[in-house]
């Protein structure tokens, strides 16, 4: 599934003129929507120079960083939402970072590619193979996807840790993607 | 095509951080490409401690026709700060009212100084926005006092390699410098003359300041543990290593460049600057800034770490002012910013470009 199906609905969720922190922001597209048509302010966060570039380039406000050291250079409820999409399956320290998004953030929307999605479950029982396919088609070994996480891991991880569900985009095995807001529950 | 033009620019009662004033001065600057017809392309570049108005020369690497700060769109002013040695006025100067040199009753400035100087030099030439304030090191310390000082004056702040107060490790390395100076038997209070200038102590400064601006790696992959032209140890207290040798060049190719009281004069001003001192906090002082900034710190440099840049940056974040932070790739330390480098030349471009287009 293509980025922008994500982006779009993260647009959806996201009021006019919220300030937000994109992890992982890549080249900027889903900060220059928000930009373009939620009129957001905010900044995107990436260990890569050359997406720090392409920021640059679309005069989009980039901080050069590593988020599983955590967001220790972002003050407590700095934005209104921060956003990981695309890049929990990525992260070292899932719930670390998850924690910090909720520290620095009123609310995260945390997108994922769902391995629990019914192909992947399929092809792991027929083929006996960790499963490839368009949204997840990298070989076992090389990888970026280092943590294998299904929508109702992600549930049950918010469950276990006292973070509030406000919205799960009633994701089953039939998504290839969860997408889910949350926001601390303490 | 990039004109280049060095001038004098005669200026009045500059009112001194000290409670002291200037009743006049005089800066040398050099300006290169075109000024247009609205005045909205010129953008003024500011040197380190030992640098001079030719930024064309000292930082070949960025500025120039074609180049990352290029000459044939803008019109890059850089001037040499007040208190330094190479044509603007500091304590090698005449003061008018003795007929003999200031030496260090030169009144000691600052990098508010610095930039109120700047800026009268800035009216001078009409211009009443800035495209950008660059520099690097103390340079960049300008450039960030630019933008909190005259905060309708500059669109965007590049500050590279700096920070916004000088951390204790490098005040101590500071002091050793100037120590080193005082305590050369020449200095004479600062009376020295032609003849009997400081060498040894000036040359001991900038041997220290140049370990500072390398890094571990640079040297080891340049000198190593090689022997001077021997196949084994003297036993004796000449020179051994290469490393050493090259130190003593770096200092005495100074001494015939750069005048001691200025080195302490330009060193004291760095290790006064400190933004936090002077608005309460951080984020207060950039409270009313106006500028996108662009803040680069330089991976191998631990005279000023990633660390000093980061603090610039949250407290611009707190703000919400538009800023951007990279560490750049550079394995030479904190003079890497003047170095080639393909990462520090294509940011600093895209975003000028960028901003200079909105």
């Amino acid at each position: 599934m293509p980025n922008n199906s994500y982006n779009t609905y993260i647009l959806n969720n996201i009021p006019n003129g919220a300030r937000v922190l994109d992890l992982g922001c890549g080249d900027g597209d889903l900060l220059d929507q928000l930009r373009r048509e939620k009129n957001c302010q905010g900044y995107g966060i990436d260990i890569q120079y050359d997406h720090i570039l392409a920021c640059t380039k679309r005069g989009i406000s980039t901080f050069h960083g590593n988020i599983d050291e955590g967001l220790s250079d972002f003050s407590d409820h700095a934005f209104d939402y921060v956003i990981l999409s695309q890049t929990l399956q990525q992260v070292t320290r899932p719930l670390y970072v998850i924690e910090e998004m909720l520290r620095v953030g009123h609310k995260a929307i945390i997108t994922f590619p769902n391995f629990g999605y019914w192909e992947i479950r399929l092809r792991l029982l027929l083929t006996g193979q960790a499963p490839k396919t368009k949204t997840l088609p990298y070989e076992w070994y090389d990888t970026p996807n280092i943590r294998v996480v299904s929508i109702r891991n992600f549930r049950h991880l918010c469950h276990q840790n006292n973070i509030k569900i406000l919205l799960d985009n009633q994701s089953n095995l039939f998504s290839k993607k969860g997408l889910f807001i949350v926001e601390s529950g303490k | 095509m990039s004109v280049e033009s060095s001038q004098k620019f005669e200026g009045r009662n500059l009112e001194l951080s000290s409670g002291q004033a200037l009743s006049e001065f005089e800066i040398a600057y050099t300006t290169y490409g075109t000024l247009n017809q609205n005045k909205s392309n010129a953008l003024l570049v500011c040197h380190a401690l030992s640098g001079d108005a030719d930024a064309g020369i000292w930082w070949e690497s960025q500025v120039g026709p074609g180049k990352s700060i290029d000459t044939t769109r803008y019109f890059v002013i850089c001037s040499n700060t007040i208190g330094s040695c190479y044509g603007s006025t500091g304590p090698a100067s005449i003061n008018p009212q003795t007929g003999t040199p200031y030496n260090l009753s030169f009144p000691v400035i600052t990098i508010t100084d610095m930039v109120n100087a700047q800026k009268k030099l800035i009216d001078s030439l009409g211009i009443s926005s800035l495209a950008s304030v660059i520099g690097g090191s103390m340079g960049g310390m300008q450039a960030l006092e630019w933008s909190v000082l005259y905060p309708e004056n500059i669109r965007t702040c590049i500050a590279i390699a700096t920070s916004a107060e000088l951390a204790p490790q490098a005040l101590a390395f500071n002091a050793v410098g100037r120590e080193a100076i005082i305590s050369d038997p020449n200095f004479q209070q600062g009376h020295y003359t032609e003849e009997t200038v400081p060498r040894h102590g000036l040359s001991i400064a900038r041997m220290i300041g140049h370990i500072t601006y390398r890094s571990d790696e640079s040297m080891s992959e340049k000198f190593g543990r090689r022997l001077l032209k021997k196949e084994d140890y003297g036993y004796d207290f000449s020179t051994d290593f290469e490393i050493e040798s090259y130190l003593k060049y770096q200092g005495d190719k100074f001494v015939n460049r750069f005048d001691a009281n200025c080195y302490l004069y330009l060193a004291k001003a760095m290790s006064y600057f400190d933004l936090t001192k002077k608005y309460g906090s951080l984020e207060e002082a950039f409270k009313n800034t106006q500028a996108n900034f662009l803040i680069l710190s330089i991976s191998s440099d631990w005279l000023y770490p990633a660390r000093e840049s980061k603090r610039i940056v949250k407290a611009l974040m707190k703000q919400n002012k538009p800023v951007t932070y990279c560490e750049i790739e550079a394995s030479h330390g904190h003079d890497s910013f003047l170095m080639e480098n393909d990462q520090l030349s294509k940011l600093i471009q895209s975003f000028l470009e960028t901003t200079h287009a909105q």
